[in-house]
């Protein structure tokens, strides 16, 4: 056997040309992998559904980030000059709601956006400057010319030679298993 | 200036996709090295440019100290003119902050995705822009160190900010517009420090970019949820961007000087903001190009583009010159004729009102003409015009307006002193210094962006020369023109 059971295979192959790489992720899709992942040094939206991920929660944690940050950003205001010291300013109304306006969208905006950033990081599990992959000769070049596929629940050396046939026939460079050196 | 003939055949011809970048550059290993190598390179010309906006920035900081140390008083604001340069900097440097923020949020919504070699840069010229209009309002509080007050916190004063003041409105709308735009700044910056770190010669550049990267790998999944993010982001900044120059212009619109109390002024402010910034935008893009030979990354289209959007902005400007003009001489009211009609355009500030008024109109009126809106002499000499002539639209708004109210006898006339000088020049010296520092050490095209749009204009050229077969179409040779050598 190439890998023991307990060591999770999963095999990565390298490509010179973006077109080569969808044209096997397509093809191992079809062969049936699920366990599919990309490297690229650029966004390639339309090789997205072949990786079959579920839709991102992250927009509606965005939304309600968003607008408890507006209401929060209005009670300050309606708490600091109509409850706690309220301001008579010639009579003015206490709690004017035209006033509050603008520092309520900043607050909306302000909140949805830091949740934004940070639940990017979050949700990627990053910042963590190593990674298996990192330790692939040549991977660096997966952020300048060169792009990946990685493959997960490779069960037998018959799958594996099977899925080498697949990923060389769409014009893989290399194919090497995670976690040991190139063949 | 040297153009690849190719890329000005490719302008000139109406029928082309608006996509020539990066044509006539070779692969992405290439590409990826040419747009990352000054920060690899040592010159002497940055040394240079460096040290002299060090010197400016030092005489911002000796204005400064000056003016913490002896208090505002060493300015040239008398009453009635309590605002004076401090607040039309302040004006002037967060209007040209819109302009990185329009170009790259408005621009990614709207799928004008030629933004991509451009909106690195101009994200960068907000964020330092913003640096400088922060400054500014705290300066004027005259006892700066007091600032954190604008700020709702339980203090033991038991005082809390009025919230009815435009002040606080303009803390919130800053702070909010800094952070948001650091953020954008930042998660676009990701994948090409990833870039950088894994280019990067020696060991501890590739440490340092290592670190910012946060190791980022270009994974399927990390894209995904980045595109979303980016997305996401860019719909904040954009309400964002028209709140904050908004909120700016409700400083003065909410006060009751003729000149001031207008409702046109939002709209007003936010065009004229994304005028100004455009202009200093291209100020900043055309050396960067020519001296990094950027021209196919930065191609002529992007010029045209950009001339094209300071001709709209200009315009709709003109049209608010005109029409606040026009609403103060039919509102019948004697204080808002006297301003519009006399106070400026025959007032003591005269010459400035009519120097800016010139250029901000007549000088957009040459980018109807292709063959100027692609001449770098033309546009650099236009952008640094409307960049100085919008710093002059704020000095006539603020100080013509006060320096003559309602009452004859309160009237006084604004002279500058040498130390509103010294904090103008030298916040440009402030810029530039963040600028060069940023030209040097952060790649400032987007690498990643480019190298995808290159590869989704290739992909199309190919799948319209599949489509086209063997049939002779007059749409091939233009497809054929945006593949490389060895493609066709």
């Amino acid at each position: 056997m190439l890998f023991s059971r307990r060591e999770r295979p999963r095999l990565l192959a390298e490509f010179a040309a973006p077109e080569e790489m969808s044209r096997a992720l397509e093809a191992l899709r079809a062969a049936g992998y699920r366990e599919l992942e990309t490297y690229t040094p650029f966004d390639m939206p339309r090789t997205t559904p072949a990786l079959g991920l579920r839709r991102p929660r992250l927009p509606w944690i965005i939304a309600l980030a968003g607008l408890s940050g507006g209401i929060v950003a209005y009670w300050i205001q309606w708490f600091a000059n109509a409850w706690d010291y309220p301001l008579n300013v010639g009579g003015r109304p206490v709690n004017p709601i035209p006033a509050f306006i603008p520092a309520t969208f900043e607050g909306t905006v302000l909140a949805a956006a830091l949740v934004a950033f940070f639940g990017l990081f979050i949700s990627l599990r990053l910042p963590a400057l190593w990674h298996p992959v990192f330790e692939i000769e040549g991977f660096e070049r997966a952020t300048i010319d060169r792009f990946w596929i990685e493959v997960g629940g490779v069960q037998s050396d018959l799958d594996a030679r099977e899925l080498r046939r697949i990923v060389r026939e769409a014009g893989a460079l290399r194919v090497v298993p995670l976690g040991r050196e190139g063949t | 200036m040297a153009e690849p003939a190719g890329a000005v055949e490719a302008c000139e011809h109406p029928q082309l996709d608006p996509y020539p970048v990066a044509r006539e550059l070779g692969d992405d290993a290439a590409l990826t090295d040419q747009l990352l190598s000054p920060l690899w390179t040592r010159s002497k010309v940055w040394w240079v440019l460096f040290a002299i906006s060090g010197l400016l920035a030092l005489l911002f900081i000796v204005s400064a100290t000056y003016t913490v140390a002896r208090g505002i008083g060493s300015w040239g604001n008398n009453i009635p003119v309590a605002w004076a340069f401090a607040i039309t900097d302040f004006v002037w440097w967060i209007g040209i902050g819109h302009a990185g923020t329009f170009i790259s949020a408005f621009l990614i919504l709207l799928g004008q995705r030629w933004r991509a070699s451009v909106n690195r840069l101009a994200e960068a010229m907000t964020l330092f822009a913003l640096v400088n209009a922060g400054l500014f309002p705290i300066l004027h509080l005259g006892r700066p160190w007091f600032f954190y007050w604008l700020v709702p916190y339980p203090a033991t004063m038991k005082m809390w900010p009025n919230f009815r003041s435009a002040l606080p409105w303009d803390v919130a709308a800053i702070a909010t517009y800094f952070t948001v735009s650091l953020l954008f700044w930042y998660t676009g910056l990701v994948p090409d420090l990833a870039a950088a770190r894994d280019r990067a010669p020696g060991r501890v550049r590739r440490m340092v970019y290592g670190i910012f990267a946060l190791g980022w790998r270009g994974a399927g999944r990390q894209w995904r949820q980045y595109r979303v993010v980016y997305l996401v982001l860019a719909g904040l900044a954009t309400p964002l961007v028209i709140s904050v120059h908004s909120v700016v212009s409700l400083d003065f619109s909410i006060a009751q000087l003729p000149g001031w109390h207008s409702t046109i002024f939002p709209p007003y402010f936010v065009v004229g903001a994304i005028y100004s910034g455009l202009a200093m935008v291209l100020m900043l893009m055309l050396p960067v190009r020519r001296i990094f030979h950027l021209e196919d990354v930065i191609t002529r289209q992007h010029l045209d583009k950009i001339a094209k959007l300071i001709l709209a902005t200009g315009l709709m400007l003109a049209y608010s010159y005109m029409c606040e003009t026009f609403i103060a001489w039919y509102s019948g009211d004697q204080f808002e004729r006297y301003t519009y009609l006399f106070a400026r355009p025959q007032g003591p500030y005269a010459w400035i009102y009519w120097a800016m008024t010139a250029v901000n109109v007549l000088v957009p009126q040459l980018f109807w003409f292709r063959k100027l809106r692609t001449n770098v002499v033309v546009l650099f000499a236009a952008s640094v015009l409307i960049w100085a002539a919008m710093w002059a639209e704020r000095f006539v708004i603020i100080v013509t307006s006060l320096e003559r109210d309602f009452l004859p006898s309160s009237w006084h006339f604004y002279a500058p002193s040498w130390v509103d000088w010294g904090l103008l020049i030298g916040s440009i010296g402030v810029f530039f210094v963040l600028f060069f520092a940023f030209l040097r050490w952060v790649p400032f095209v987007p690498v990643s962006e480019v190298k995808r749009l290159r590869f989704e204009v290739r992909r199309k050229a190919k799948l319209e020369i599949a489509l086209a077969g063997e049939k002779p179409s007059e749409a091939l040779p233009e497809a054929r023109l945006r593949l490389t050598e060895g493609e066709r």
